[in-house]
């Protein structure tokens, strides 16, 4: 029995990658396919008091999300705010990686490790760090009126908006950086140098040459930014105050505080499809222009 | 015809404590088909990286057609690249990849079109406008890549080891074609190769570099027949270097004493002086005979053959003799390895075919 069971296991391929798979699958099944399956079913649930929950189906709760005016405007920030994050980050990360893509010629493995040194302390750590310095008696605000320069500490900087975009841009900074650096790498440089070769200027053949071809790590980049940060909570609670609040921060209220676990559940699953469209439209277009770089 | 219309300035360039390329100087002429050629790391690439615009000298000057193009960027030098591997770029297809040099050119639309058109005609690609470069074979890529540097029309045509990444076959055809059309067209073509071979059969002139230096820059019947040193002649083919001393000149001629085969006289043709020692005797394995009878040349020794290799057209021979330890030499059709009975064989030189050489 088991020398046939060792024959089929050799010959077969399949059984080889599902038994390599299966710790992973498991998790993954019991870990996130069956919370996401019961969020989705309460999502179709009816909060009656404190403690009874209707569990008979209807959609009111995704009509009442739209008719809440707060949770449509909190959607639509919290995408707001995730894609200015996801520029900011692309902008300050695209120009690092091209110096040490094209320029460090030593121990370009140094470089990307010193670059990505602050993000071995904890996520939450750097948030409170953030605190410190953008406080109204942090780090900015003192050196500037120590320096005689205010006589007022700027509010914006904390507990608002500009906060939770600063904070995330840094956060996820180092997420950027690995494809964007790996997509440029691997950029032939023969051909930067025949594009200049062939009477384009500098600037000419960046955007005619450099860009086309690191567009798959800048969508990556893109993805791997924009997902996480439409549904970051820790950076709003923490640093957002009511100006910088995002949808995350109200869905936790309806599980906890406010305890309309239907409604909670029905702004989870809003914004889990949202996120996938825009997911969707932009590896979509992005792949269009990019079908011939391989 | 211009004579000197690409002048090389006494140009060095360092990298760090490099001198690849070691003050070198020289002059390229219109329409001629020259190369650069030797092993790697001797500074060929880098000089024509130079010529390119790639990198900038660190001292000396550059000249093309009278003009300095010593501190010119690439995009404003009328020269052009045949990359090593080609560097098409790979997000557009091969009829935009030729017309890329075109846009900064000031042409109308239609000269464009026509230009493409004639290009691809000339490298034999018709039909092929649509393909990427992922599309193509290595002998494609190579042809849309020197169309792509010809469309631009430069007063001087850059390849960097071109024909390195075919194979054989392809590559001796390349070889002639690259030729025809150099003659065809008539623009200036500055060579890089580390073969000898290629360099010798397609050039107008070559010059053979070694750390970071030219070792001699001739016509290639010059290069082969007449080296100038050691490195020149070991490098171009293949040859026998024997120890000599010089003794006495006379005329045209030196009496040349060869370390174990005695005193003889020969031509003197790089005017070596009297009674230098350590000088260097070639004999090139084609021009000596091998045979199982004894013959009446001015040299000739009895040996033992240590290792044949087959060839097909040729035999390559390992001898073996009493006054030197390793001969090579070639035989033709009539002997191979199956001639000589107990590797019996004999040796025969003509003092004619022994060139003298400077051992620097």
């Amino acid at each position: 029995m088991l020398q046939t069971w060792k024959a089929f296991y050799a010959r077969s391929d399949p059984a080889k990658a599902y038994s390599l798979l299966s710790p992973a699958l498991i998790l993954v099944t019991l870990a996130m396919l069956v919370p996401l399956g019961l969020m989705l079913s309460f999502s179709f649930f009816t909060q009656i008091s404190f403690t009874e929950i209707d569990y008979s189906f209807t959609i009111q709760r995704y009509i009442d999300f739209f008719q809440k005016n707060l949770l449509v405007s909190l959607l639509i920030k919290s995408v707001k705010i995730s894609f200015i994050v996801t520029f900011v980050t692309l902008l300050t990360a695209y120009p690092v990686c091209y110096y040490i893509a094209f320029y460090v010629k030593k121990n370009k493995m140094l470089w990307l490790v010193l670059l990505t040194l602050p993000f071995w302390t904890s996520y939450l750590l750097r948030v409170f760090s953030w605190k410190i310095i953008l406080g109204t008696k942090g780090v900015i605000n003192s050196s500037l009126i120590n320096a005689g320069l205010l006589n007022e500490p700027l509010t914006f900087l904390m507990y608002s908006e500009t906060a939770v975009i600063i904070t995330l841009t840094h956060a996820w900074a180092a997420f950027a950086l690995l494809p964007l650096y790996v997509s440029l790498d691997k950029i032939d440089f023969s051909l930067i140098e025949a594009a200049r070769d062939l009477g384009l200027s500098r600037f000419e053949t960046f955007w005619k040459i450099t860009l086309p071809l690191s567009l798959p790590g800048i969508i990556g980049a893109i993805l791997i930014i924009f997902i996480p940060t439409v549904g970051d909570y820790v950076t709003p609670a923490l640093l957002g105050g009511t100006d910088g609040r995002m949808l995350s921060n109200m869905i936790q209220a309806y599980f906890g505080k406010v305890n309309n676990l239907p409604l909670g559940a029905a702004s989870a699953t809003i914004m889990l499809i949202t996120v996938a469209i825009v997911t969707i439209v932009v590896s979509y277009t992005t792949k269009k222009l990019t079908q011939r770089i391989s | 015809m211009n004579n000197s219309f690409i002048q090389i300035n006494g140009i060095s360039k360092h990298f760090g404590n490099v001198k690849a390329v070691d003050d070198v100087s020289f002059e390229i002429k219109e329409g001629e088909f020259f190369s650069l050629l030797g092993p790697s790391g001797c500074g060929k690439t880098t000089l024509l990286r130079l010529l390119a615009g790639f990198e900038y000298p660190t001292s000396g000057s550059l000249l093309l057609d009278g003009i300095d193009i010593t501190a010119l960027p690439p995009d404003k030098r009328p020269t052009n690249m045949v990359f090593q591997n080609y560097a098409i770029f790979p997000h557009i297809n091969v009829e935009k990849n030729v017309q890329f040099g075109l846009r900064k050119l000031g042409l109308t639309n239609d000269e464009i079109i026509k230009r493409v058109k004639d290009v691809l005609s000339l490298v034999k690609l018709e039909g092929y406008e649509e393909r990427y470069s992922s599309q193509l074979s290595g002998g494609q890529r190579q042809r849309v890549a020197l169309a792509r540097a010809l469309v631009r029309q430069p007063k001087v045509l850059l390849l960097d080891e071109p024909l390195g990444a075919l194979d054989k076959k392809l590559r001796d055809e390349m070889q002639l074609e690259l030729r025809t059309l150099q003659k065809e067209i008539g623009i200036t073509f500055v060579f890089v190769t580390h073969d000898q071979q290629e360099a010798i059969s397609m050039s107008d002139r070559v010059a053979v570099m070694s750390e970071g230096k030219i070792q001699q820059m001739s016509s290639p019947n010059e290069l082969y027949k007449n080296p100038q040193n050691i490195f020149v002649s070991d490098f171009i083919g293949e040859t026998n270097f024997l120890k000599a001393n010089t003794e006495l000149k006379d005329g045209e001629y030196i009496n040349v004493n060869i370390e174990n085969l005695g005193s003889f006289k020969i031509k003197n043709n790089l005017n070596i002086s009297e009674n230098a020692s350590e000088v260097i005797c070639s004999v090139r394995p084609e021009t000596m005979m091998i045979d199982t009878e004894k013959s009446d040349w001015d040299i000739c020794l009895e040996g033992k053959i240590k290792q044949t290799s087959y060839l097909g057209e040729m035999t390559k021979f390992y001898v073996e003799t009493k006054e030197i330890e390793k001969i090579i030499t070639v035989s033709s059709q009539y002997f191979d390895n199956q001639s000589f009975q107990d590797g019996k064989c004999f040796i025969s030189i003509n003092l004619n075919d022994i060139s003298l050489l400077n051992k620097k």
